[in-house]
């Protein structure tokens, strides 16, 4: 019976990703059919073995895109749509380079410095939605979008405003040598350095997986997206909730953009890479808001994405078709995820009823 | 009135629209919803179906417009048995439903919310106008089709819903509570429009559990209760005592207490208690009551009375934009009035709520996490920081085995129980925080009568025990058998305090509905 179940319990972990995977795959497939290339060399490209420089690369945009997902997927636990990670890892990813750039604090003090920052001015761009919300029925969908809108446009204001010129454009100033850090070269230093912070973004999984699923703080929160009148009931005080909630997934959100920050981009400016957020709002769906489940969705999304490079060059597809797959899997999982959850709950319902008649006793 | 409305065009011989339901069953897992219910609604007349909440009603109406499917049992219409597979189905021979909530859209008009959906009928344009201008004017609606939604009243709405029901074609329309929502001129208003429409033939399945206002409207009345109907009713001879008494029953296994428990030490002092919505609309009035340890205080009244909003003002759950309330409620001694309902069940306060399903659990959650709920910051669930999931698991197993909870696990979902064994597993969490307080809220609604037996043992357990229960409930033998005191509530108001010993159901039923009490029923 116990074995049986956990049998099951694996299963259905694994069947709807993979579901997902394959239907995206199939028409991904028929997209490059249609657009009169290659599927052999299109599948070819994607599944090659990575070269180390491409390995380091996925592990390195995979932290990303993970913490992008996990701050997603705080709220979505508790059904609060913080659509407005895309905002407050820009600000913040701004406001630690700015920090650090100043060099306030010597070495390593000063990347322990900025992270604090950008967690804070992450907590407090995302609070601000929060509060919206409980004080003025504000829906955070809408004010966390406008708050996205708002936060580039400040940032672009206080970068050409007060930015050090370099080149045709501005950035802030570069954090001192001291305060880099170098990474881990498990290869060549050709191939790249995998970023030392990556290891935030793992402890930053461990932390919330252990929150969500051992923490009173983390079952209020699973309990107010699975039924908040039951939650009130139970004394749970949903406003407190959503402010709380909001800031720990801004100040997740903070912290998206400092690997990259401390790995080797070491200023803000136009190289800053946008649209984590976003990514990171698929990821979390994909990966039902798991943290097990959002590092898959990470490292595929960053697999993905790394792989179709040559595409142009090799099969002769815009890598962009990778998109589409990127696209399509979301959808799939959704959908893959709830005919799973209905088939597991009658068969759940149809044991139950066996094991009360097994037992002899009206039901 | 009748001779104008036969002018328009609705068949004027004789009517149609007659429905003859028999021997019907329905089941979900665990609970029968419907069994042996028999109707038979002549056509061209206003029949009410009555009966408490949980008594079948909805399940009935949903079977009859063909949104739910029958186990068992017949349905005809005008003699011709009928299968519905779809609303679509139950349209087409002419059963129209106007649902309790309206479901129109603000940004459209009353034209577009009338066609939407039904373009094909007359169009879009001139000729639906004038259809709708022709109903309207047939039964005296006052409708005009190209006035915005969003500037009109409650009123106003539910005749679109009417309207829009008579645009299908229908002969028989169903309404669902409808009064519910309309002040009392406006439920005048209707009750005129509903005449016109039984005069120009149609058939209308009133539902509700206002016994004035189907003594008012209704030519027959069918009574259900715990799922089958009960007795049937003739308006014009039929008192509302009569028929409370028929909606909640007296020939149950009565659930008698043994030696009154009651002690000296007050535990639940409510006082002056008050609340008014949004709008400024009192929901309470001046509540007071104590509550001794060992007793058990008994709620009367007919649903929707304030009942649901003292739970609620008790236990601190009154939501933002939901009115304020006023006066003092002292747990043993302590006014707790602004302190958050987390903090109350802390204080010892155990809560079994009306509605499970919404406000007692996690029907996703398999039970052990079930029994965190309610209890997250106290042991055995949680050591105030983390959630304890061994002792949590064990405290479950106790109560899936001390409240003969029948269940294959505690990791099966709550969901997958049968509604009783959910109420049973709901009393063994709530018992198992060592309260001082119970609110029991209908416990044992829709719930078979093994389970009702066993919850009664368990909260006149708890009465032994020393604990103070408020008991609310809709089961006036329930009321009476475990009550030592019971308080009748009416429009918010506590209205008399009588003694189970000596009272009888028909003397709480003429308190409840608002009559005057006979004999030794005094009011504050």
């Amino acid at each position: 019976m116990s074995s049986a179940k956990i049998v099951r319990a694996v299963a259905q972990a694994l069947i709807a990703p993979l579901i997902a995977v394959l239907i995206s795959a199939l028409i991904t497939s028929i997209v490059v059919v249609i657009a009169g290339a290659s599927v052999g060399d299109f599948w070819d490209v994607m599944l090659k073995v990575p070269s180390h420089r491409n390995l380091v690369n996925i592990i390195n945009q995979s932290s990303m895109i993970f913490l992008a997902g996990l701050a997603a997927a705080i709220g979505f636990r508790m059904n609060l749509f913080n659509i407005g990670v895309e905002g407050q890892y820009t600000l913040a990813g701004y406001t630690a380079a700015l920090v650090a750039g100043a060099a306030w604090f010597p070495g390593k003090l000063n990347v322990l410095v900025a992270l604090l920052v950008a967690m804070a001015v992450g907590a407090l761009w995302a609070g601000i939605a929060g509060l919206l919300k409980v004080t003025r029925g504000v829906s955070e969908v809408i004010s966390t979008i406008m708050l996205n809108a708002i936060a580039g446009t400040l940032v672009g204001y206080l970068l050409s405003n007060h930015g050090d010129q370099y080149g045709q454009g501005r950035r802030t100033t570069p954090i001192p040598a001291s305060s880099q850090l170098k990474g881990w070269t498990p290869w060549s230093v050709t191939d790249g350095a995998i970023w030392t912070l990556v290891l935030v973004a793992i402890l930053a999984g461990i932390v919330m997986a252990v929150v969500i699923n051992r923490s009173r703080f983390g079952f209020d929160l699973r309990a107010t997206g699975a039924n908040a009148d039951a939650a009130v009931a139970s004394g749970v005080n949903v406003k407190k909730m959503v402010v709380v909630s909001m800031l720990i997934s801004g100040a997740v959100a903070g912290l998206i953009w400092m690997p990259a920050l401390f790995g080797g981009a070491d200023y803000y400016g136009p190289p800053f890479q946008r649209t984590l957020g976003f990514t990171g709002i698929a990821v979390a769906l994909l990966g039902r808001n798991r943290p097990l489940g959002i590092m898959f969705g990470a490292v595929l999304f960053a697999w993905l994405s790394e792989q179709a490079n040559p595409l142009g060059l090799i099969a002769d597809i815009s890598p962009s078709v990778v998109q589409i797959t990127q696209g399509v899997v979301v959808l799939a999982v959704v959908i893959a995820y709830e005919v799973v959850r209905r088939s597991m709950a009658a068969l759940e319902q149809r044991e139950l009823r066996n094991a009360l008649e097994a037992e002899g006793a009206p039901a | 009135m009748s001779a104008t409305a036969t002018a328009t065009g609705t068949p004027t011989g004789k009517p149609t629209g007659g429905i003859v339901v028999r021997d019907v069953l329905k089941q979900f897992p665990g609970v029968v919803a419907n069994h042996d219910v028999n109707i038979t609604i002549r056509p061209g007349t206003v029949h009410a179906l009555i009966g408490e909440n949980g008594a079948g009603k909805s399940t009935l109406m949903k079977i009859l417009y063909g949104v739910q499917r029958p186990d068992a049992g017949t349905i005809e219409v005008d003699g011709v048995p009928v299968h519905f597979a779809s609303p679509t189905d139950a349209i087409k021979v002419g059963i129209g439903m106007v649902f309790q909530h309206f479901m129109l859209a603000d940004n459209l008009t009353v034209l577009e919310n009338v066609v939407l959906g039904s373009e094909k009928l007359h169009g879009i344009g001139d000729e639906a106008r004038a259809e709708i201008v022709r109903i309207s004017d047939a039964y005296g609606f006052g409708l005009d089709p190209d006035e915005l939604v969003e500037g009109l009243g409650v009123g106003q709405r539910q005749r679109i819903e009417i309207l829009k029901v008579l645009y299908r074609g229908a002969q028989i329309i169903i309404l669902d509570e409808p009064t519910a929502v309309l002040v009392p001129q406006e439920v005048d208003a209707l009750f005129s429009n509903l005449r016109e429409l039984r005069d120009s033939g149609h058939t209308i399945l009133f539902i509700s559990h206002k016994l004035d206002e189907v003594l008012a409207i209704a030519d027959d009345i069918t009574v259900m209760r715990r799922g089958a109907t009960v007795g049937e009713a003739d308006p014009k001879t039929a008192t509302k005592q009569q028929l409370a008494e028929l909606m909640v029953g007296t020939e149950l296994p009565s659930p008698e207490t043994a030696e009154s428990t009651v002690t000296d030490h007050v535990l639940l002092s409510v006082r002056d208690v008050g609340l008014v919505d949004e709008r400024g609309r009192a929901l309470l009035k001046d509540i007071s009551f104590d509550i001794r340890r060992g007793e058990v205080l008994g709620i009367a009244g007919v649903e929707g009375n304030g009942q649901e909003e003292l739970v609620e003002t008790i236990m601190g759950m009154m939501r933002h934009g939901s009115g304020h309330s006023t006066g003092h409620i002292l747990l043993d001694g302590t006014d707790i009035h602004g302190w958050d309902t987390r903090d109350r069940r802390e204080a010892g306060i155990a809560f079994i709520p009306a509605d499970r399903h919404r406000h007692g659990l996690l029907l996703d959650f398999p039970l052990w996490e079930n029994r965190v709920l309610g209890h997250q910051t106290r042991p055995p669930a949680s050591n105030g920081y983390f959630i304890t999931r061994g002792a949590a698991r064990e405290s479950a197993e106790q109560i899936v085995r001390d409240y003969d909870v029948r269940t294959p696990s505690i990791n099966t979902n709550a969901r997958a129980l049968s509604g009783g064994n959910q109420q049973k597993f709901i009393v063994g969490r709530e018992m198992s925080g060592n309260p001082v307080l119970l609110i029991a809220s209908h416990p044992t609604r829709g719930v078979d009568i093994g389970a009702q037996a066993a919850i009664w043992e368990h909260i006149k357990r708890a009465r032994r025990e020393g604990l103070a229960v408020l008991l609310i409930s809709a089961d006036l033998d329930e009321l009476i058998g475990l009550s030592d005191t019971i308080e009748v509530i009416l429009r918010g108001e506590l209205v008399g305090t009588f003694d189970p010993q000596s009272v009888t159901p028909q003397q709480l039923g003429t308190a409840m509905t608002g009559g005057k009490s006979t004999d030794e029923g005094g009011s504050r």
